[in-house]
């Protein structure tokens, strides 16, 4: 039985090595522009460094991708045209998208480039996957976070092509790619400048012993004394629901939590997953190398059928909570 | 192509009988060309909907609407791909495809995308007027550059262009309940309560300022949108397409000031003024200004 390919976030150079060290088979990786779901300031890798990290992974038998999954902008497709030939000519492994049109240009342009369809995409069903595969011929599809594991198996009984799904870090409750939350609040939004709940919209403010955090003028969070503060993601907020019902704030759409699939790798594996994926371009280095290497040592006890050893990653998770999401029926 | 006016499905929990009357007074009143009908958001809803299908598309159609059905937005588990495999091959009328897995399934005759589907720039409408696309309603959170791009684009290949002009936007979907979340309820036993909530249940910070709307598995803007006062460029850049979304107020009303708005006799901004008044949100279009979506510019 082959064993799940493990796909790891870099966002940086020295992530990149951390990741490839610790025991990726797979990095992925963004240029530094809004060509990519991760567009945050000092993030993310220009052509030059691309290409040593291609040098430095291919040394050492592990892939590279480039993720290139916002939507190009009308009237400005450059960018992102240039930003796949790019990587065709770097030779990385793999480009991720998720727009019909630049996966088009790319199955046109560079034929033996290969293609996977981005979690942006939110391909949720075997007749869309099988749409981006006859269209596009793309290889590999990233599993949208709203499937249960009944869901994932049923799908790849019919389709044949890989899935891809996330494992760990953060965790959209919204369908990926379909969320315009960040927008409405700010102006920025994932699927256009590839960036979610953006710092320079963020701001703190001490309220006596309380401090609350808003974006873009919508407080998402206040915390009391005493209470660990986090970052407003916008859907990782504390809202009032319903006029005057009485009900204090709650987290309406998502806790601060992060996923950990760990001990779903069985059930994932019975269901036909091909590759597993870490969530955290932004995260540093060093917790980059602790969340590979414990995924690593997870997966090579899998494989020699010994049981899936309960490694501790409390320290690595938002909020301090881990949840399976989606992958369970409960969350819903 | 002659600017009309589009009616959106209805994305609320309601009654069916309210959901059956209010159809009737759209076909006996409302000067809407289109009109699109199907429970786009929970698949757990249809069946309410289904006994009552038949007669609204007769009403409509006989009132002289052009009717379309809605597949679904979240497509994932077994049912709801059976609802969109039944929704397609019932050749019952043109389809509005809301998820690509629709898109898939329509390929080769003539269809319309739905505002869920992320139509951002021309090689992508391209692509889909090859596959037999004849009209797109573009997402409500792109700007007025882009939605002149694709407008002049749409032009060129034939296929219309829409713009939602009033209503809460649809801001995200998700497989996760929030209205059963919100009940202490999980989305198998969610007891319903979205129908509680004809016009989506209020959300607002914890400093009690409105934010958003939850609408069952859908979040929504607070504010409504309204581009009344932008109509008039929107027809210059090429858009034909004018979409109204349902909220619980009187829709004919509403459409008899687009019209008027669409025809000249109306000033757009004066409609705006009119109209902002008779819904408790205040009216929105900073997605169209390339700004927060929750702002107004004037």
């Amino acid at each position: 039985m082959d064993n799940f390919e493990l796909i790891c976030p870099a966002g940086t150079p020295a992530a990149l090595r951390a990741a490839v060290d610790a025991g990726a088979d797979a990095v992925y990786l963004g240029f530094r522009d809004e060509t990519n779901a991760r567009n945050f300031p000092g993030l993310n890798f220009t052509r030059q460094d691309v290409a040593d990290a291609v040098d430095y992974a291919h040394a050492r038998r592990v892939e590279v991708y480039v993720a290139i999954n916002t939507y190009p902008q009308a009237g400005n497709l450059g960018p992102w045209q240039k930003a796949v030939d790019d990587a065709a000519r770097l030779k990385v492994d793999a480009v991720i998208m998720a727009d019909p049109g630049l996966l088009a240009y790319a199955a046109k342009r560079h034929p033996d480039l290969r293609l996977h369809l981005s979690v942006q995409a939110s391909a949720a069903n075997v007749e869309a996957i099988r749409l981006y595969r006859d269209a596009f011929g793309v290889r590999r599809v990233v599993l949208p976070r709203v499937l249960t594991v009944p869901d994932i198996a049923r799908l790849n009984a019919e389709i044949d092509i890989e899935t891809e799904v996330f494992v760990f870090g953060g965790l959209c409750p919204m369908a990926e790619g379909r969320c315009s939350l960040s927008s409405y609040a700010t102006g920025l939004s994932p699927n256009k400048q590839g960036v979610c709940s953006p710092a320079n919209h963020v701001r703190y403010e001490q309220r006596g012993g309380a401090l609350a955090s808003t974006l873009g003028g919508f407080t998402i969070n206040v915390f009391g004394e005493g209470e660990q503060a986090g970052y407003p993601t916008l859907c990782k907020g504390r809202f009032v629901a319903g006029a005057g019902s009485g009900e204090g704030p709650a987290y309406l759409f998502e806790e601060p939590t992060s996923l950990n699939a760990m001990d779903l790798l069985p059930e994932l594996k019975a269901a036909g997953v091909r590759a597993l994926k870490i969530e955290g371009r932004q995260r540093g280095k060093a917790y980059i190398a602790a969340v590979v290497r414990a995924y690593r040592e997870a997966l090579e006890s899998f494989a020699a059928g010994r049981p899936v050893p309960h490694i501790d990653l409390q320290a690595m998770v938002e909020g301090g909570t881990q949840t399976t999401g989606a992958y369970t029926r409960a969350w819903r | 192509m002659t600017a009309s006016l589009t009616l959106g499905p209805v994305l609320f929990n309601w009654p069916v009988d309210r959901w059956r009357d209010f159809y009737a007074r759209i076909a006996d009143e409302a000067p809407v060309d289109t009109v699109i009908v199907g429970e786009v958001v929970c698949f757990k809803r249809a069946p309410f909907f289904a006994e009552a299908m038949g007669e609204v598309i007769e009403r409509l159609s006989a009132a002289g609407k052009t009717v379309w059905l809605a597949s679904p937005i979240l497509v994932g588990s077994e049912r709801e791909r059976s609802a969109m495999r039944d929704l397609v091959n019932a050749d019952a009328g043109l389809v509005e495809a809301n998820d690509m897995g629709a898109l898939a399934l329509l390929a080769g005759r003539p269809h319309a995308v739905g505002p869920t589907i992320n139509v951002y720039n021309e090689a992508t409408l391209g692509w889909m007027a090859e596959r037999g696309a004849v009209a797109v309603s573009l997402p409500a959170e792109l700007p007025a550059a882009t939605v002149g791009v694709l407008a002049r684009a749409g032009r060129e290949l034939g296929v219309e262009t829409e713009v939602q002009v009033w209503g809460r936007a649809p801001l995200a979907i998700s497989a996760r309940c929030y209205h059963a979340r919100a009940h202490g309820l999980h989305k198998d036993g969610c007891q319903f309560v979205c129908g509680n909530d004809p016009d989506g249940m209020p959300v607002t910070t914890m400093d009690g300022q409105p934010f958003l709307t939850v609408n069952g598995t859908q979040t929504m803007s607070h504010g409504c949108l309204c581009l009344a006062a932008e109509m008039p460029e929107l027809v210059a850049m090429g858009v034909s397409r004018f979409r109204l979304s349902p909220q619980a107020m009187d829709m004919v009303r509403v459409a008899e000031a687009f019209r008027a708005v669409l025809d000249g006799r109306r000033d757009g901004a004066e409609v705006a003024a009119e109209l902002g008044g008779s819904i408790a949100a205040p009216l929105v279009n900073g997605f169209y200004h390339d700004t927060a979506g929750a702002l107004r510019v004037a």
